[in-house]
């Protein structure tokens, strides 16, 4: 397939007694703004450290172009990064940062000045050629940085973290300018971050990694409306992971008990009758109801407040598990301590940790 | 009571400063000034002094004799700088590169010379260089040689033990400036296009240039005045300033005119070191290169 502009291939990596990477293995298409989500430690800084050609892998291969770089040396591979802290050359002014790597490719002057000119335009820091990175706040670093890596339109940029050190209102400000960068530019990303909201914002393809391991790979949509693992859910989103058992399995939708209540949750065809089953039901999905109603959980309110513009609920149920539920604006006023009945549409109820269906084979 | 203690509290940095400004004061201004004013006497036939003012102990360097000396003891310095610069540079660039338990363990054996004194240390160079010593006996042994070579009181003799003395205050802040150095400026650059050779010499090197900077002047200003080594290893044919200055002192007794050479070669030193802040602001303003 000629439009995989990047493929990694059982990439693998131990540091000490650390395994890194678990042979990951993907392939990523040219013009994807693609996102490696996970929480600090899960290998993602090594795995784009091993694209970028900074660290090596022990097994597995890194294809760029459809072309094998793995042992090539960091400055003959047609990728750049942008490093977490940036990474400016505090010796050269925002000029010379941004020329660097034309200046290695002896372009001609006039070219130079003219590009990096271009280039800062496009970051919106026009003018700024003769400042000091010293003389830079944090978002102007960060643009320099980005520009100084996409000069030599590399055939995939990596980010790694890139934001990490900003507020949170430059922070979205800098989500929307990276994707508006990317669409502009069509150059592939390849970003890295633990931020679920900036990878869910960014991406057309969210790869949640685990321990040196992909968890699971897709679309924001798939990655948050139906997460393979509990892993997953939680990482991104606010879950509620509800613990059942089948009672009746049909391919639509299926019945689950749950201590004295029976609901429906989605069906799936692995399902069987006495399966124990755990399933997803996102805040802003868990419907609230003062009176009793079949197919839902009596709770208590335990707590009643805004978190982040949001109205949160949290309840606890009989067996002491917590259930926490999100309403945008004001809606129904509840009391903490009073009782309340939670359920669910069936479809939003997605089952995650099931068996792989060759692993179900192999046993 | 309170207005009391806050008064003391008021005089106590004062009272602090005191030892230091009296020890400056007795130790290091009135010595210079008198150093100073010697310099501008007439010596007395047989001993000390007469209160007569005269220039004649500055014009009699002008001598090519005594100019020759200074531009001898610049050269050795220069030398002596150049050297330690060069060998000095990567071992502590490397130094800072090494994983934290061989770092210390280097750290320390740099500093272990400093343990015993200079003079027996060089004694120790004397036992190894000598005719009969360990060197020669191998060299000959070997085969490599039919007579011992003349190593000890030459000119190498007195540059090897210059380099010796001074090396660690070149690797030292060479090392500190390669520590602080951030790693992944080094990777940026290599990512950008830059091979390994490349990326050192347009980001490593420039950015612990203070370090090397500070290690010049560390090496140079100690390299002009240090008289021992030459008395030492290079059997005192080799005059430079420090003997000189020695020599007038001590053996001489010629003390107005070895006050004014030991004014003059202050007056050299100051000005490296103002050289060498100028270099400094320079690129901290402008960067290097």
């Amino acid at each position: 397939m000629d439009d995989i502009i990047l493929e990694l291939d059982g990439l693998q990596k131990t540091f000490g007694a650390v395994e890194a990477l678990k042979g990951i293995s993907l392939s990523i298409r040219r013009g994807e703004f693609i996102t490696f989500l996970g929480p600090s430690g899960c290998g993602k800084t090594t795995m784009l450290r091993c694209i970028a050609g900074l660290e090596e892998p022990e097994s597995g291969r890194v294809l760029i172009s459809g072309e094998d770089m793995t042992g090539w040396e960091p400055n003959k591979r047609p990728v750049n990064t942008v490093f977490q802290n940036y990474a400016l050359f505090p010796h050269r002014n925002v000029f010379d940062n941004v020329a660097y790597s034309l200046k290695l490719r002896k372009v001609e002057k006039e070219e130079i000045r003219r590009r990096v000119a271009g280039m800062l335009e496009l970051v919106q820091l026009p003018g700024f050629e003769k400042r000091m990175p010293n003389q830079l706040s944090g978002g102007q670093r960060q643009r320099v940085a980005i520009a100084r890596a996409l000069i030599n339109n590399p055939a995939v940029l990596l980010l790694d973290e890139p934001l990490g050190a900003l507020d949170l209102q430059l922070r979205r400000q800098m989500q929307a300018e990276l994707k508006r960068l990317q669409k502009q530019l069509g150059i592939t990303f390849l970003y890295i971050t633990h931020d679920q909201e900036e990878a869910v914002n960014m991406s057309d393809r969210i790869v949640v990694m685990r321990e040196g391991a992909i968890e699971q790979a897709g679309t924001p949509s798939e990655i948050y409306d139906r997460p393979k693992t509990s892993f997953v859910a939680g990482f991104v989103g606010t879950a509620n992971l509800i613990d059942g058992v089948i009672e009746k399995a049909s391919a639509g939708t299926a019945l689950v008990r749950i201590g004295q209540t029976k609901a429906e949750i989605a069906g799936s065809p692995l399902f069987a009758e006495g399966d124990k089953v755990r399933f997803l039901v996102r805040s802003e999905n868990l419907l609230l109801f003062t009176e009793p109603r079949a197919g839902c959980l009596p709770a208590l309110v335990a707590e009643y407040g805004y978190a982040g513009g949001m109205l949160r609920i949290v309840l606890e149920t009989g067996n002491g598990a917590r259930l926490i539920a999100s309403r945008q604006g004001v809606g129904a006023e509840f009391a903490v301590g009073q009782t309340v009945w939670a359920g669910w549409p069936p479809k939003s109820a997605v089952p995650v940790d099931l068996p792989e269906i060759g692993e179900e084979k192999a046993l | 009571m309170k207005a009391n203690r806050k008064k003391r509290k008021d005089r106590l940095p004062g009272l602090a400063v005191l030892p230091l400004a009296a020890f400056t004061v007795f130790f290091v201004a009135i010595p210079l000034l008198y150093i100073a004013a010697l310099s501008f006497l007439k010596r007395d036939v047989l001993w000390g002094v007469t209160n007569e003012f005269t220039l004649e102990n500055y014009t009699r360097m002008l001598d090519p004799l005594y100019l020759g000396t200074f531009a001898d003891s610049l050269e050795l310095a220069f030398l002596t700088t150049a050297v330690t610069a060069a060998a000095g540079y990567p071992f502590g660039y490397f130094m800072a590169r090494l994983p934290k338990k061989k770092k210390s363990l280097m750290l320390l054996l740099v500093t272990v010379p400093f343990w015993t004194n200079a003079l027996v240390r060089i004694y120790g160079w004397i036992i190894l260089l000598r005719s009969g010593g360990p060197i020669n006996g191998f060299l000959v042994g070997i085969g490599l040689i039919d007579a011992p070579i003349r190593f000890l009181y030459t000119y190498g003799a007195v540059l090897l033990g210059m380099v010796y003395s001074l090396l660690p205050f070149m690797i030292l802040p060479v090392y500190s400036s390669a520590e602080k150095l951030d790693w992944s400026l080094v990777e940026a650059a290599r990512d950008l296009g830059a091979s390994k050779a490349k990326a050192f010499w347009t980001v490593a090197f420039p950015l612990t240039m203070p370090g090397v900077l500070s290690g010049v002047v560390l090496v140079f200003i100690p390299s002009v005045g240090l008289f021992f080594l030459s008395d030492l290893l290079g059997g005192g044919k080799i005059m430079l300033v420090g003997n000189l200055i020695k020599n007038q002192l001590l053996v001489a007794r010629d003390w107005p005119f070895g006050a004014a050479l030991s004014l003059v070669l202050m007056g050299m030193t100051a000005l490296m070191i103002a050289l060498y802040r100028k270099a400094a602001k320079a690129r901290d303003l402008e960067g290097w290169f």
